[in-house]
């Protein structure tokens, strides 16, 4: 049972998918409980892979049993085993966090809505375990299309800016795929490792030139990589709120793991920081990002585009961290992907509870929102601690890993971004926590001490957002074991 | 000149694809119709697809299948000489049926979003929906 981990993994919520449509048919009631349990069995899973690869080692699963180049091998080390245990868990706190939303929002489509859930975790957990470059297109384009179909359902406008992400995605797969197709011509093969070992006779090819530029760009565009981050603002603010904190935490951050893995792994460090000159370009291009996002941010008087914003400057941090070309920045930004995934998940939950009670999510909507919903505001509080980079909170201990990168790198660019971003970070949260503390609400204005009753979001979504806000404290102090034990396996040795 | 031609002519796949590449992206960027704009990326998939498939191909090659194969049985099936240069690589071919799948999907979804949008704005120039939306 336990070598069929990775296998498992990804076909348990495919098939799962199939039995929530035909529930969605029969019995509505049962699409929450199988998609749980699905997502249930993928973490179980995915923990299960972690412990053996702690203690054995890569793991290579082969399909079918052809062995690679042939058939698609599974592909598990340090660094996606990890990220591999980060997916179903967001996913499966988020599906217990958003039922009252869903149920409440599209009571109609629920049977729709669990299936694209679950098959937009499969098509993630499939990027991240799968090692051969053709598969990742296919499951790529499984998680965008059904993230295209998510983020659709919402507001008035959600339609419409969901097509704009259909347009940009599918332009950014479709240059991965020739990026792809430029690798198959120069070395014959679609296997990572195989392609890896033949590339390094070609490193001064123009065919492996272009297929890395390609390959870069087409990530680029589906990380929503300043200045190719249009479709993500407007996307992420009119889906449903239960879409949102699904895809924005997981999206981004996968994609961002895609682009390490063609770093290490496909192109090796020697291609990618020796050979090729692009190392400092690309790390100001991560500066223009998190600037960008930052200021762009600052504009906004509307909490879930902020937070999109947010989300620009955050990849603008990994994407900048892996190219910086040593051993602390790469860290720093596998770190960061973790983090940020579970960063992400807390503010976005918050914002799904604010939607829940106050139906809106503009700064005037959220005037003493602290009385009466402490425990939520709270969780706020906590998640944006960790964006901004406050000790015990885990975001602290990834900025200092990438702070630490970036002096040794000598790129003092990157430190002073990082070091603006956080300032910016902690002007764009205390604006937010003010209004919710200090302003009172419209009603209540002139009562003076009498305190608003309390009108908190229901348990089911309360318990998982506390779960995660305790979440990230604990990832702070844990910090050093997840990088003793999982990361620095996952950063090769010739990066020093 | 001569050697600008001989450059065009020997290479001419990959100048037919990237110029069909650019026709969809000039139609996704420019046209005003979300219908045509969809079009537009399906012509930017297909060229794509079209370019896999030409770097199969091989001159004086023939499709990958062996005559009379069937014929034989037991341990003879499997004792095929196979001159890899006489057959066409039919890899690229497999790898775009499923491409082609996720193009079809793909063009799925956004018609189907188009529809919604209709549903909504009654028109699917996209300069008329937007100015529906700041009057809102």
């Amino acid at each position: 049972m336990s070598e069929h981990y990775p296998a498992l993994l990804v076909t348990v919520p495919l098939l799962s998918a199939l039995f929530i449509t035909i529930a969605g048919w029969l019995k509505k009631g049962l699409c929450f409980p199988i998609a749980v349990a699905a997502l249930s069995v993928s973490l179980y899973s995915s923990l299960g892979l972690l412990m053996r690869i702690l203690s054995e080692g890569p793991v290579l699963y082969l399909l079918g049993g052809w062995p690679p180049p042939w058939g698609i091998a599974y592909y598990v080390d340090h660094l996606n085993g990890l990220i591999l245990t980060v997916v179903p868990l967001v996913a499966l706190l988020n599906l217990i966090a958003t039922k009252k939303v869903v149920e409440e929002e599209f009571p109609e489509k629920i049977g729709p809505f669990y299936a694209l859930y679950v098959l937009m975790v499969t098509g993630l957990l499939g990027i991240l375990v799968t090692g051969d470059a053709f598969n990742l297109y296919v499951l790529l384009e499984i998680a965008s299309l059904t993230g295209y179909g998510l983020l659709a359902m919402g507001e008035d406008r959600a339609p419409l800016s969901s097509l704009n992400y259909l347009y940009m995605g599918t332009i950014g797969a479709c240059f991965y795929l020739l990026g792809v197709g430029y690798l198959y011509i120069v070395t014959g093969s679609l296997n990572m490792l195989d392609i890896s070992s033949i590339l390094p006779s070609l490193y001064q090819s123009r065919a492996v030139l272009v297929a890395f530029i390609l390959c870069m760009v087409g990530l680029w565009i589906k990380m929503a990589f300043f200045p190719l981050h249009a479709w993500m603002p407007n996307a992420y603010t009119f889906a449903s709120s239960a879409a949102t904190s699904l895809v924005a935490p997981l999206m981004t951050k996968v994609m961002v793991y895609v682009m390490i893995r063609l770093i290490l792994t496909v192109f090796t460090p020697k291609f990618d920081f020796t050979v090729l000159a692009v190392k400092g370009p690309f790390v100001w291009l991560a500066v223009l990002a998190i600037v960008a996002g930052a200021v762009l941010a600052l504009a906004e008087r509307n909490l879930k585009r902020m937070l999109t914003y947010v989300i620009v400057a955050e990849v603008g941090y990994m994407v900048g961290g892996a190219w910086l070309g040593n051993r602390d920045g790469m860290t720093g930004a596998i770190l960061h992907i973790v983090n940020d995934a579970f960063m992400t998940l807390c503010v976005f939950l918050v914002v799904g509870n604010i939607v829940y009670k106050v139906k809106g999510y503009r700064f005037e909507n959220l005037k003493g929102l602290c009385r009466t919903m402490p425990f939520t505001m709270g969780a706020f509080v906590v998640g944006a601690l960790s964006i901004i980079g406050v000790p015990p909170t885990c975001g602290f201990f990834s900025k200092w890993y990438l702070l630490s990168g970036a002096i040794q790198a000598g790129h003092y660019g990157f430190v002073a971004a990082l070091l603006f971003s956080s300032l910016v970070n902690v002007v764009l949260f205390f604006r937010v926590i003010e209004i919710s503390y200090y302003e009172p609400r419209g009603e209540s204005h002139g009562h003076g001490a009498s305190s608003p009753a309390l009108n908190e979001a229901p348990v089911s979504m309360l318990v998982p957002l506390l779960m995660v806000a305790a979440g990230l404290i604990l990832l702070g102090l844990y910090t050093g074991d997840i990088i003793n034990h999982v990361i620095r396996f996952a950063v090769p040795a010739s990066l020093s | 000149m001569s050697d600008f031609f001989s450059l065009l002519l020997s290479k001419y796949n990959y100048w037919i694809y990237i110029t069909l590449m650019m026709i969809g992206l000039y139609a996704m960027i420019a046209k005003n119709n979300l219908v045509k704009k969809i079009v537009g990326m399906n012509i930017f998939q297909t060229a794509i697809i079209l370019f896999y498939i030409s770097i199969g191909a091989k001159k004086g090659a023939t499709i990958p299948i062996i005559e009379h194969a069937h014929e034989r049985h037991g341990s003879e099936a499997g004792s095929f000489l196979v001159q890899a240069a006489n057959y066409i690589n039919p890899l690229p071919h497999v790898l775009m049926l499923t491409a082609i799948v996720v193009s079809v999907a793909t063009l799925g979804v956004a018609l189907a979003l188009a529809i919604r949008i209709y549903n909504r704005y009654k028109t699917l120039e996209e300069d008329e929906i937007l100015s529906q939306i700041r009057k809102e």
